[in-house]
């Protein structure tokens, strides 16, 4: 029955790993990678590419694996993602590649993002440099934003021959990739920033404390010689429930908790910047971002709960990332829904007013509408609030840009599935056009538009 | 790295710094702020421009130091430089936008206090540099921390005052307003820049006497582009992010309460013990009203 049992990976220790920020999931190591890829049945017409938003040639890879050669394992990755380290780690494989594997039929499907970790991890500790990369062509590329679609898009280029810098507003590179998710299932110096220095390898430049639409606007990028503009600007803008006492004191959006964390390193007693939590926690919403909160703020000490108002079921969360975080301790508090948070006389949060909630007939999005049981308000005690809730584009660079369009949820539009906006020489992808979704789904983005933005500028000049 | 020119002291525990930081001197306007990085470990600090020259790229920030960071800073010098220097953040001062011959006809009244005074300046300067002359008092606890006089008095009608009275009027700011306004001036706008619970005192004066103000907040911040949503505050009954939407705001719409005990946030009881230990000689704002951040 081996061929329908995962091979089994190491995690840290629950009880340990609650006190550092170390990374949760060990890997497989070689034997346990080899055993796990020898599962493939190498499908002739494989069910699980058409379910990877980059196509990567799954069974390919996972033969190489099971070959042991590690190498061609990696080049075939490097071929489809530039990130493949980051998405076998962050990618929600259960609902993309692993959900259609034939495996999953009878058993457990194929441990495809554990393995991609493995060869990829395997290629980041040998230090290889994948891909080949063309002669300068002396045309300059523009990207802003160094989250995965702005890294993707500019390492595509980079490898194109073209001369690439990345603008980028904070003072470190990487985006959500550093400031949002946590050490303890990214870890930043070994993986995100080792990245960073491969595209710095390929020769793109990078700026950081560069706001595009406040110390440069867009026009002036062009102004400075470069022929096309990508935008990789993501979604940063926290959403709030507006619900009364939402400025108390011990109230936080999921991004200034995790940028506190994870940017600024507030865990480390070193660092200057501080970080507040107090001794229990509720965070609302049941997303990544959610999960990332609650098991950052369980590693400071508190007791957490996660508030969410529908059920188990419904979590959007990555499953590993759920059922980590109930290994950790968190208490999930299902079909609960905060109405106000309540302070003491000095403005601190003593409190969170939640109302139960049951499930209805099905909304929008497919999901049982959850509706608040009339009189069933409840209160209990809490530190602090983290709010989880989702993020919006920020709109500066569209205002600050004249003639580039936005929904109006402030996405960037486009006028062709290839990255084009409506305005010519600039292009977008990520979670700017796409609202806040996934790493592979930005990185893909990227890529598309680097193709664009070869073919814009090839069609424009003629010494190509 | 962006390297410090010119460090110089303007008055017991007040600093200033002229940064190399060309892509922010190119588009910084009156108004608008900065944050600053000290090195690997720091964190990041807003800080007010308080003057900038574009074709020496430069941009001059002056502050106090009232915790960790901002005494860290004060020990760097002439030659030093800083890890991370980010800008412009937030919206410039509304009449940079202003119609000029409307400007003109307007009577403004600007209110600095204590190391408010700093972020005043660019603004009254851009004003003279623009055919406007406004008036301005500059609030001190005493004479000693009286700062930029000269500058002031090159490019508005400056009125200064102290607490303590060691140095031209006595008394606190709002005492000069009523004090003007009772000797016949009119203003048709203030713009008052200082401690938040000057501020604040302002805004109900000049609330009794109908005229509009525009204050300068600074909450605690993160990353100063609307990422975080730590310097969330209150205006006109709205939730508004001082590091986009402001900083500066309609004084008479801002919830300074809720401001006032956000900015405590992570006031932790050895931040507590240096600003005891600074405001024995330098009162945290010097606008003489509050006796402190407290
Ligand atoms: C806490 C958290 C956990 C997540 N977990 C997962 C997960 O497990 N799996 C998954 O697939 N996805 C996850 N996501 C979502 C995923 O991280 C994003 O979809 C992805 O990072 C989007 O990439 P991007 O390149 O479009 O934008 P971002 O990663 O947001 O990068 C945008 C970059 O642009 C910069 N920028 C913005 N404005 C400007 C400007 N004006 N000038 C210059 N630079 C600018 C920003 O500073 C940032 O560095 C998570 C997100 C969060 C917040
Ligand atoms: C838009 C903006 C513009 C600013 N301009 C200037 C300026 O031109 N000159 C200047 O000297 N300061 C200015 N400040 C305030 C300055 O950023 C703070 O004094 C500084 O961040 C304190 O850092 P610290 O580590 O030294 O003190 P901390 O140890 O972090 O704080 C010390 C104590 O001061 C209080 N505090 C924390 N943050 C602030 C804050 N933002 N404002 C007031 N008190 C605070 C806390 O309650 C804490 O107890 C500005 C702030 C903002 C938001
Ligand atoms: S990139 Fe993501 S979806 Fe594609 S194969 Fe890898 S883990 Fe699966
Ligand atoms: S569907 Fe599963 S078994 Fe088939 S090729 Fe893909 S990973 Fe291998
Ligand atoms: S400082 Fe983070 S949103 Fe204003
Ligand atoms: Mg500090």
């Amino acid at each position: 029955m081996t061929r329908f049992t995962r091979t089994p990976i190491t995690y840290q220790d629950p009880e340990k790993r609650i006190h550092n920020f170390d990374e949760v999931c060990l890997g497989y190591t070689k034997e346990e990678a080899i055993k796990e890829a020898k599962r493939c049945i190498q499908c002739k017409n494989p069910t699980c590419v058409p379910l990877c938003p980059v196509n990567i040639d799954i069974p390919g890879f996972i033969k190489a694996i099971a070959e042991e050669d590690f190498k061609k394992a990696a080049e075939t990755l490097a071929e489809y993602s530039a990130l493949p380290a980051v998405c076998g780690r962050v990618c929600p494989q259960e609902d993309q590649c692993e959900k259609t594997c034939i495996l999953g039929k009878k058993g457990e499907p194929i441990a495809i993002g554990k393995l991609e970790r493995f060869a990829a991890d395997w290629a980041l500790e040998q230090g290889l440099s994948l891909g080949k990369t063309k002669e300068p062509n002396g045309h300059k590329v523009a990207v802003i934003g160094s989250g995965p679609a702005g890294v993707t898009c500019a390492g595509e280029l980079a490898k194109a021959g073209y001369e690439v810098k990345i603008f980028e507003a904070l003072h470190e590179p990487g985006g959500v990739l550093v400031y949002g998710i946590p050490e303890f299932r990214l870890p930043a110096d070994d993986i995100v920033q080792v990245e960073i220095e491969n595209l710095k390898k390929l020769g793109v430049e990078i700026e950081t404390n560069v706001i595009v639409g406040r110390t440069i606007t867009v026009d002036e990028i062009f102004d400075e010689g470069y022929e096309a503009i990508f935008i990789g600007s993501g979604a940063g803008l926290p959403i709030f429930m507006n619900i009364p006492g939402e400025n108390l004191n011990g109230v936080f959006s999921a991004n200034e908790f995790l940028t506190r964390n994870n940017l600024m390193k507030a865990f480390r007693s070193d660092m200057d910047t501080p970080i507040k939590v107090g001794n229990k926690v509720a965070v609302v919403g049941g997303g990544n971002v959610a999960m990332d909160a609650a098991r950052t703020a369980k590693r400071l000490g508190a007791e957490v709960h996660v508030v969410y108002r529908r059920t188990e079921e419904e979590l959007p969360a990555r499953e590993e990332e759920v059922e980590n975080a109930m290994e950790e301790g968190i208490i999930f508090d299902f079909l609960t829904n905060p109405v106000e948070i309540l302070g003491d006389d000095k403005g601190w949060v003593r409190g969170i007013k939640c109302v139960k909630m049951e499930l209805g007939e099905p909304d929008a999005s497919g999901r049982r509408r959850p509706i608040p049981i009339e009189g069933s308000e409840f209160e209990f005690e809490v530190d602090s609030v983290i709010m989880a809730l989702g993020t919006s584009p920020n709109p500066l660079i569209p205002r600050t840009t004249e003639g580039l369009n936005t929904d109006e949820r402030n996405r960037i539009k486009l006028v062709s599935e290839k990255g084009q906006t409506s305005r010519e020489g600039i292009f977008a992808g990520g979670d700017n056009v796409t609202g806040s979704a996934t790493v592979i789904l930005a990185m893909g983005a990227g890529k598309e538009a680097a193709k664009s933005i070869d073919e814009y500028i090839k069609s424009k000049a003629t010494n190509i | 790295m962006y390297k410090i020119l010119k460090a110089d002291k303007l008055a017991a525990n007040i600093y200033r710094m002229v940064v190399d930081a060309p892509r922010v001197a190119k588009h910084c306007q009156p108004g608008q702020f900065i944050i600053v990085k000290l090195d690997e470990k720091g964190e990041r600090i807003p800080l007010t421009i308080c003057d900038y020259d574009r074709e020496k790229g430069t941009v001059t920030i002056v502050f106090q130091p009232i915790g960790e960071s901002t005494t860290e800073m004060a020990q760097l010098q002439t030659g030093d430089a800083f890890e991370d220097f980010v800008g412009p953040l937030g919206q410039p001062s509304e009449f940079v936008t202003e119609d000029l011959e409307e400007l003109k006809k307007k009577r403004i009244l600007f209110v600095a206090g204590g190391v408010g005074t700093a972020p005043v300046y660019p603004q009254v300067k851009w004003l003279h540099e623009h055919g406007v002359t406004a008036d301005a008092i500059i609030g001190a606890k005493t004479k000693d921390l009286v700062i930029l006089e000269k500058e002031f008095e090159e490019v508005c009608n400056l009125y200064v005052t102290t607490d303590d009275g060691s140095y031209k009027r006595k008394g606190m700011v709002t005492q000069t307003i009523k004090d003007l306004v009772e000797e016949g001036k009119q203003y048709d706008v203030c713009v008052a820049i200082g401690p938040m619970i000057m501020m604040k005192f302002v805004c109900l004066l000049t609330k009794e006497l109908g005229i509009h103000t525009i204050v300068s907040m600074n909450p605690i911040m993160v990353d100063g582009t609307g990422m975080c949503g730590a310097c969330r505050l209150t205006v006109g009954g709205e939730v508004k992010f001082a590091c986009v939407d402001g900083p500066e705001f309609d004084g008479h719409l801002v919830d300074f309460d809720q401001a006032m005990k956000r900015q405590q946030m992570y006031k932790t009881e050895e931040g507590r013990a240096v600003l005891k230990a600074k405001e024995g000689d330098t009162h945290h704002g010097g606008c003489g009203i509050c006796g402190g951040d407290k």
